[in-house]
């Protein structure tokens, strides 16, 4: 049952695709992005990788949409009639799929126990979380602790994109050069889904803190709280105009926030040292090893999520003062 | 009690696929945005309260119930919100309900 299903979302998944190469309408392309991304975060979560499809789900169909939408905003909706060589890019694209067939043909079959993602560190974690970290969700206590170095690159990466874009796009003006404040900012005007935007941000916010700190026993961490919180502060913008969501997060503020994750995680790192410890080994940091855990888990979290917001709400706010 | 519970949990979860259905049909083949959105809107509302009262059912007096009723109240709030905010902004775009196009036709021979 669950592989038919996964099957047939699958199937869904390739019909999307190609209607996204298909259509010439960018709006168009960017509703099936966001539908090919509830599509795949269905398909991890029937695959039981709970946290992946909740980040694919915040991420790929919530705040990229949204991302995408404000990019459009500053160009045209229409693809620019396709290119003259088509001939070259259908043998490259060719050539790319018969390499990957090919190299399924050495994969292990789907589900096999003896595969070596199976064999090789996989039970390790498995077995060891409950001695050395104790937290039910072992993805967390592999994403925090075990594998700390790569969660640390996984977030300066999330930095340096969002410098990467603030440069090109500039970090926005600052609130006080903004044209004269009107009563049709926004959604401002319509009265129904300000009333129920502003009703649901609170929740969208707790919900988002909720992700946050429960991704030790939970589904859920710094990355998908990032990304719910953004798209709690971006509906706010939505409904409010861009001035008062500046006022309550002021740009300075969300540059700070940006650098101030990574600055969060490297210090937890460096206590660990500082505390007799290797590099981001936390175990030194309380009186007893698992406390340690516990408390550097939670921390570098709480750098990962201020991150994420930060670099997500510069972004959309860059490409908001572009289309002004 | 539970045979009587799966049996209504079951004819709720048909119920609501039926609406689904209808709702997917409507959607594709009604003549404009408005009744399109209308049809669809058939899938939001009675669908997702057929559907999630079913999965609730079949999941007893328990945190995934109190889960998804919480989901449920969070759909009747924003895709109401959703469909008003779409009919209005199309409104303000220019497109016309097909009935008005009609009358117009039929005014002005």
């Amino acid at each position: 049952m669950i592989v038919m299903f996964g099957i047939f979302l699958l199937t869904l998944l390739v019909i999307t695709a190609i209607a996204i190469v298909r259509t010439s309408n960018l709006f168009v392309g960017v509703m099936l992005m966001g539908i090919a991304s509830l599509l795949i975060a269905a398909n991890f979560f029937i695959l039981d990788a709970a946290d992946v499809a909740l980040t694919e789900a915040a991420v790929g169909a919530g705040i990229s949409t949204v991302l995408f939408l404000s990019a459009l905003a500053l160009t045209s909706a229409q693809e620019r009639s396709k290119s003259s060589n088509r001939l070259l890019s259908f043998t490259v694209v060719a050539v790319a799929a018969l390499v990957l067939i090919y190299a399924t043909f050495d994969k292990p079959r789907f589900g096999d126990p003896l595969a070596p993602v199976q064999t090789h560190v996989a039970p390790w974690y498995l077995e060891n979380t409950p001695t050395y970290i104790d937290i039910p969700n072992v993805v967390t206590a592999v994403l925090g602790s075990f594998r700390g170095y790569d969660t640390l690159g996984e977030v300066f990466v999330v930095f340096t994109a969002g410098i990467g874009v603030l440069f090109l796009l500039g970090s926005g003006t600052a609130s006080s050069s903004l044209p004269r404040e009107t009563n049709n900012e926004g959604l401002r005007h319509y009265l129904i889904p300000r009333v129920v935007g502003r009703f649901l941000i609170p929740f969208i916010l707790l919900f988002g803190l909720y992700v946050q700190f429960h991704g030790e026993y939970g589904p859920g961490g710094g990355f998908q709280a990032g990304a719910i919180v953004t798209a709690a502060i971006i509906l706010y913008a939505l409904i409010e105009g861009e001035r008062r969501a500046l006022a309550a997060l002021p740009q300075r503020w969300l540059l700070g926030l940006m650098a101030a994750g990574p600055l969060i995680y490297g210090a937890v790192g460096i206590a660990g040292i500082v505390m007799g410890g290797n590099f981001l080994d936390y175990s030194p940091l309380a009186s007893d090893p698992v406390g340690g855990q516990h408390l550097g888990i939670l921390l570098i979290e709480i750098g990962v999520g201020i991150t994420v917001t930060g670099v997500l709400l510069s972004i959309f706010h860059a490409f908001a003062a572009r289309g002004r | 009690m539970t045979t009587l519970l799966d049996v209504l949990s079951w004819v709720l979860l048909t119920l609501g696929g039926i609406s689904v259905l209808i709702g997917g049909i409507g959607a594709l083949r009604m003549p404009d945005l408005y009744t399109r959105m209308h049809a669809a809107s058939v899938t939001d509302s009675m669908g997702a309260i057929l559907v999630l009262g079913g999965i609730m059912l079949q999941a007893g007096w328990s945190l995934a119930t109190i889960k998804l009723i919480a989901i449920l109240l969070f759909l009747l709030l924003t895709s109401p919100t959703s469909s008003n905010a779409l009919a209005s902004a199309a409104l303000l775009a220019g497109t016309r309900p097909i009935a008005e196009r009609k009358q117009d036709r039929e005014e002005t021979p």
